[in-house]
């Protein structure tokens, strides 16, 4: 089976900082791949890179057969890669409804019966909808984010620690929302909330240093205390 | 009350001048992140095209129209020549900027001579009619008029239009804007245009307000226009307006009242801002 995402030796810098040094890994079709590894391993920056938003790479990055390393960032988006980046960015100076409006890659039947769903999942959202964003509480921010990206019509989304600096119950929400895109999408997903990335994950890569160091199911990674403790220091 | 209304629709015409050079030096700081040395240059070109062309005519209104023809045109070459390659490299940006200036006032004076050349008012706005009791020249009043119809214009393209969506968004997060699917550098391109556009409209409205053109007097007003955005805060449309405003009247109430301080003045509110607020009266905070 094609992978939708293939990356193979991975490499990028930001400005003189050599910081992807070597990552390699697959997802296929309807999986969700969460990526782990402890602050500073370069989750962010594998993702930021998959995107395009990082001037010097090398090594493969194949979407769905055809690469796209080198693509500007706007292209590697429409070509059908959502992101939903760190802390959450949205814009404050918009409104929830233009945030969604701005963020739309087709103004089709399908994209606002998607935009109608992602509502439904965050009904915070349809409340606040003509608010500005810079009025959200951080839960709706990463609903926003979330519901900005589902509207399209992508071959696979990135997600960025959506639970980073969540209280507890919203943590819950936003997790609920995963698993719902989880049945009709191809996710990455970065998580440090290990409940949370066992929740959603089929299976997983490692992360140290910048390289992939390790992989498998995550179901088998959730027995494994001894591999837990040596690449995630969880409890640390 | 007399001298009241004397000073304040000088200051208001004053601002409006102003704020036609602010507004797009504000929006390019905010949006691109290029400290643009050379924007003064498209208010300088400006006023030379619309004395040129009202010369060879005898239509003011074709003078303006060419001004702004002109700054686009220069801002569009500009953008794509020479401010392309160095986004992200501010101290790049700064000498390509400065360079573009320097070369492009030069070009001025080479084209047009060292000494200043009369600038006229457009005939009908050419008198002074009565307000208040005192006489003021028409064409003041038709300063405050454009500046306000432009704030309008401006007012609405930001909040109504595609553009305008982009443009809030991308002061914000050029970077998030890109990886949304939208190709922020056309928008850039067109930003930066039309800041070009209106700050040739300023100069060539500003030249037959004091009757002549001259090929300093591009630095110089960018000058209050840099102190503008400092003020009022970088890519905020309402401080831009605000700052506009503050300056324009406190020049001509410091003109006016003291004018050894005229200067002074200017630094002093720039400082005090600075302390108070640093981003700026309506500016982001740690952006
Ligand atoms: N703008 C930057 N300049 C220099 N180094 C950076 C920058 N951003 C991130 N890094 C470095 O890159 C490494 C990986 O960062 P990141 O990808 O954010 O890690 P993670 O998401 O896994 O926590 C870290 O060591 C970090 O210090
Ligand atoms: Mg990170």
């Amino acid at each position: 089976m094609q992978p939708v995402l293939k990356l193979e030796n991975l490499s990028s810098f930001i400005g003189p900082f050599h910081i992807v040094q070597g990552v390699s890994l697959d997802v296929f079709p309807g999986e969700a791949v969460v990526i782990l590894g402890r602050n500073g391993s370069g989750k962010t920056t594998t993702l930021r890179t998959i995107m395009g938003l990082l001037r010097v790479a090398s090594g493969v990055i194949e979407l769905a057969g055809e690469t796209i390393l080198g693509l500007p960032a706007h292209q590697v988006a429409r070509r059908g890669v959502g992101y939903v980046p760190e802390d959450c960015i949205v814009f404050n100076f918009l409104t929830v409804k233009e945030n969604l409006q701005i963020a739309m890659r087709k103004a089709d039947k399908e994209t606002y019966a998607r935009q109608s769903y992602a509502l439904d999942l965050f009904p915070d959202l349809k409340k606040a909808y003509s608010r500005y964003a810079a009025t959200l509480s951080g839960g709706q921010r990463q609903m926003l984010a979330i519901a900005r990206v589902l509207q399209n019509d992508n071959k696979i989304i990135l997600i960025d620690e959506p639970s980073k600096g969540l209280a507890p119950i919203i943590v819950e929400r936003v997790g609920e929302a995963l698993i719902a895109m989880k049945n009709s999408c191809t996710l990455i997903l970065v998580e440090q909330n290990f409940p949370l990335a066992c929740a959603v994950g089929d299976r997983y890569y490692i992360l140290n240093s910048g390289r992939s160091v390790h992989s498998g199911s995550v179901a088998e990674l959730a027995q494994d205390v001894q591999l837990q403790n040596r690449f995630l220091s969880i409890g640390s | 009350m007399d001298t009241f209304i004397i000073l304040l629709v000088n200051g208001l015409a004053d601002a409006s001048l102003i704020f036609l050079m602010a507004a797009g030096l504000s929006i390019i700081l905010g949006m691109m992140g290029v400290l643009n040395f050379a924007h003064g240059t498209m208010f300088l070109w400006g006023g030379y095209t619309s004395v040129w062309i009202m010369a060879r005519t005898g239509n003011f209104w074709l003078g303006a129209l060419g001004a702004v023809a002109v700054g686009a045109l220069m801002g569009l070459v500009f953008e794509r020549l020479f401010i392309r390659p160095a986004y992200g490299k501010v101290t790049a940006q700064i000498l390509i900027t400065l360079g573009l200036m320097i070369v492009f006032t030069d070009l001025a004076r080479l084209l047009w001579g060292a000494t200043p050349l009369p600038a006229l008012r457009p005939a009908v706005f050419d008198g002074m009619v009565a307000l208040g009791g005192v006489r003021i020249a028409e064409y003041r009043i038709f300063l405050i008029v454009i500046g306000v119809l432009v704030a309008i214009g401006i007012h609405a393209l930001i909040n109504r239009t595609r553009i305008g969506m982009v443009m809030r968004a991308g002061v914000q997060s050029p970077e998030m804007v890109r990886a949304l699917g939208i190709d922020i550098s056309k928008y850039f391109t067109l930003v930066f245009a039309g800041g070009a556009a209106l700050a040739a409209l300023g100069g060539a409205l500003y030249v037959p307000l004091v009757g002549s053109v001259w090929s300093g007097m591009g630095m110089e007003n960018q000058i209050l226009a840099f102190i503008v955005v400092v003020v009022g805060g970088m890519g905020s449309f309402i401080g831009t307006a605000a700052g506009s405003l503050l300056i324009g009247l406190m020049g001509t109430l410091v003109a006016w009242f003291f004018p050894p301080a005229a200067v002074v003045a200017n630094v002093l509110l720039m400082a005090v801002v600075l302390v108070w607020k640093p981003a700026g009266l309506f500016g982001l905070e740690g952006k």
